[in-house]
């Protein structure tokens, strides 16, 4: 579980990035943290894995408090897989990139070569084995990132922008992916704008602006409310504009799926 | 007139085993705005890189066949010289800025020129006007959110004057309402100022409506080319699977179900007024 009481932080060029932020998540959970750039949901993310510690009140996972631990026992229960794959990159070949956190971790050679067989599979990277990561397109290297966090089997994972670069194949697959991650109980946490992979996926929403959170919810309480939506900078999904452009014509406005859209439609106009 | 023409190009990187995209036939004209997408690894980006002379100039390997760009042979002109008709602006906008303050930045490309110091300050300042950045002229770029940035970027381009401008993605790294105050950048650089636009994009949720055509890459070749609608409607697109906008797929659905709407909307604006004609029926 993660427990944020009354997190600020500011960076040392002055900016106040989390401005007493509380949130609770818990084990098993499903959560996308949407909102402006700039709204604070990098920071927030980079303070689960301890990366960041905060200025004031008090970051706890699993009831301990992230800064009386070290970033790399931390990272045994949290995998972040950042925004730019290239922050994170920096082996000669995928699967060096891959073995890199299971040899620290002090993992054996087998127990290395299954993981890192498995994951290459997972994410379809089987090809690029022995391939340098900076040869690879922006996705590919993105799945590197999370392929080689997954390898390590953290319960909690944090994917910060994860369809960046992915095309619709990759999204769907990816989509599958984080659920199936989620029904076998990992906490999932993406940081997102894309309001139609959220739609698509269904997690619970925090929503950020300026530093706070200004609403938690469910994806179709949140992401059907023009007001918070438009305050957060995010957009309404496409089908939920399409229904409240129909709102006066007697339908429901808080529709965001497109199978749903189709049948109420459907009811409507058939006869 | 063709501003892009291509003919049976085929392109190999230097490392490359196979061909990035092969026997591509293109020909862009004048004030078209072009969407290129296609799944990842198709060679969307690659080709691009030809329209600005990246390819073959800055990343080597093997272009055959024959490319021209605003008249220009790709091959036997200098990067420099084809980047005063085609500016390009890529994903990430930090990748691109450099400079201490917005001007500067937008200054750059003219002062390489060596073009007189009245004329940058005209050309800057229109140039930040148009993309709505004139008021963070002074501000550092680091300091910018990433939609500023990417507008910062596409004002640098803007201010070379170029009739060709190439954009990969660049709204992926922005909120929603920052990459739609892009687009609707883009659309006025291309319906008021009539420069070409070619588009690069995966998303095609909230741009599909500007464009006049749509260019669909599989494994390196060109598979589909025409019409917005037809295009993203077809079940080719659906089956190389490309992000065809949900209103799009709600009209293709409801068409399954045997229910025709009179048009085939690209946009959520689209769909309620087709939706609302046949209702008001």
């Amino acid at each position: 579980m993660i427990v944020m009481e009354d997190v600020y932080f500011t960076y040392p060029n002055g900016v106040e990035a989390l401005r007493g932020v509380n949130l609770t998540i818990k084990d098993g959970e499903f959560v996308a943290i949407m909102g402006q750039n700039g709204a604070g949901k990098t920071t927030l993310v980079k303070h689960i894995n301890g990366l960041l510690k905060p200025k004031r009140g008090r970051v706890l996972v699993d009831g301990i408090e992230t800064t009386k631990v070290s970033v790399a026992t931390l990272a045994r229960k949290v995998g972040l897989v950042f925004q730019n794959p290239d922050h994170q990159l920096f082996s000669e070949t995928v699967e060096e990139e891959i073995s890199f956190a299971l040899k620290n971790f002090g993992y054996n050679e087998k127990t290395i070569k299954e993981r890192v067989d498995w994951a290459l599979n997972l994410l379809d990277l089987k090809e690029y084995r022995k391939v340098s990561p900076f040869m690879l397109s922006g996705g590919e290297r993105k799945r590197v990132a999370l392929a080689s966090v997954l390898a390590w089997d953290p319960k909690i994972i944090i994917l910060d922008e994860p369809t960046i670069g992915q095309d619709y194949g990759q999204k769907e697959r990816l989509r599958q992916f984080l659920l199936q991650l989620n029904r076998q109980g990992k906490t999932v946490i993406i940081v997102t704008h894309d309001v139609e992979f959220v739609a698509d996926c269904s997690p619970d929403i925090i929503l950020m602006r300026q530093g706070r959170i200004i609403a938690t919810g469910e994806v179709k309480e949140i992401l059907t409310d023009e007001n918070l939506v438009n305050q957060a900078s995010v957009a309404l999904p496409e089908i939920t504009k399409i229904f409240k452009g129909l709102e006066n014509l007697g339908f429901p406005s808080d529709i965001i799926d497109v199978y749903e859209a189709t049948n109420i439609l459907y009811e409507k106009l058939k006869g | 007139m063709a501003i892009i023409e291509a003919e049976a190009l085929t392109y190999t990187y230097p490392i490359g085993e196979k061909p990035a995209f092969e026997d591509v036939n293109l020909k862009i004209n004048k004030g078209e705005f072009v969407i290129i997408t296609g799944p990842s690894g198709c060679g969307k980006t690659t080709l691009c890189r030809c329209f600005n002379g990246l390819i073959p100039h800055f990343y080597g390997g093997k272009l055959e066949g024959k490319i021209t760009v605003c008249g220009l042979n790709v091959k036997e002109y200098p990067t420099y010289e084809i980047a005063k008709h085609v500016g390009m602006v890529f994903q990430n906008p930090e990748n691109q800025l450099f400079a201490l303050s917005v001007e500067k930045d937008v200054a750059f490309g003219l002062e390489n020129l060596g073009v007189p110091r009245e004329e940058i300050r005209k050309r800057v300042d229109w140039a930040l006007k148009i993309t709505g950045t004139y008021d963070l002229r002074n501000r550092a770029p680091y300091e910018l959110s990433g939609g500023q940035q990417q507008r910062v970027a596409i004002a640098s381009v803007l201010a070379m004057n170029p009739e060709v401008i190439v954009l990969d993605e660049p709204t992926s790294f922005l909120d929603p309402l920052g990459a739609e105050q892009i687009f609707e950048v883009i659309n006025h650089l291309n319906k008021d100022l009539g420069i070409t636009i070619v588009l690069v994009e995966h998303r095609l949720d909230m741009i599909s409506k500007y464009a006049s055509r749509v260019i669909i890459m599989q494994n390196g070749r060109i598979v589909l080319d025409g019409n917005p609608r037809d295009i993203l409607v077809s079940e080719k697109a659906r089956l190389i699977g490309v992000g065809i906008p949900k209103a799009t797929l709600l009209y293709k659905f409801l068409k399954l179900k045997g229910i025709s709407l009179k048009r085939i909307p690209l946009s959520s604006d689209e769909a309620c007024r087709t939706i609302m004609e046949v209702i008001g029926k």
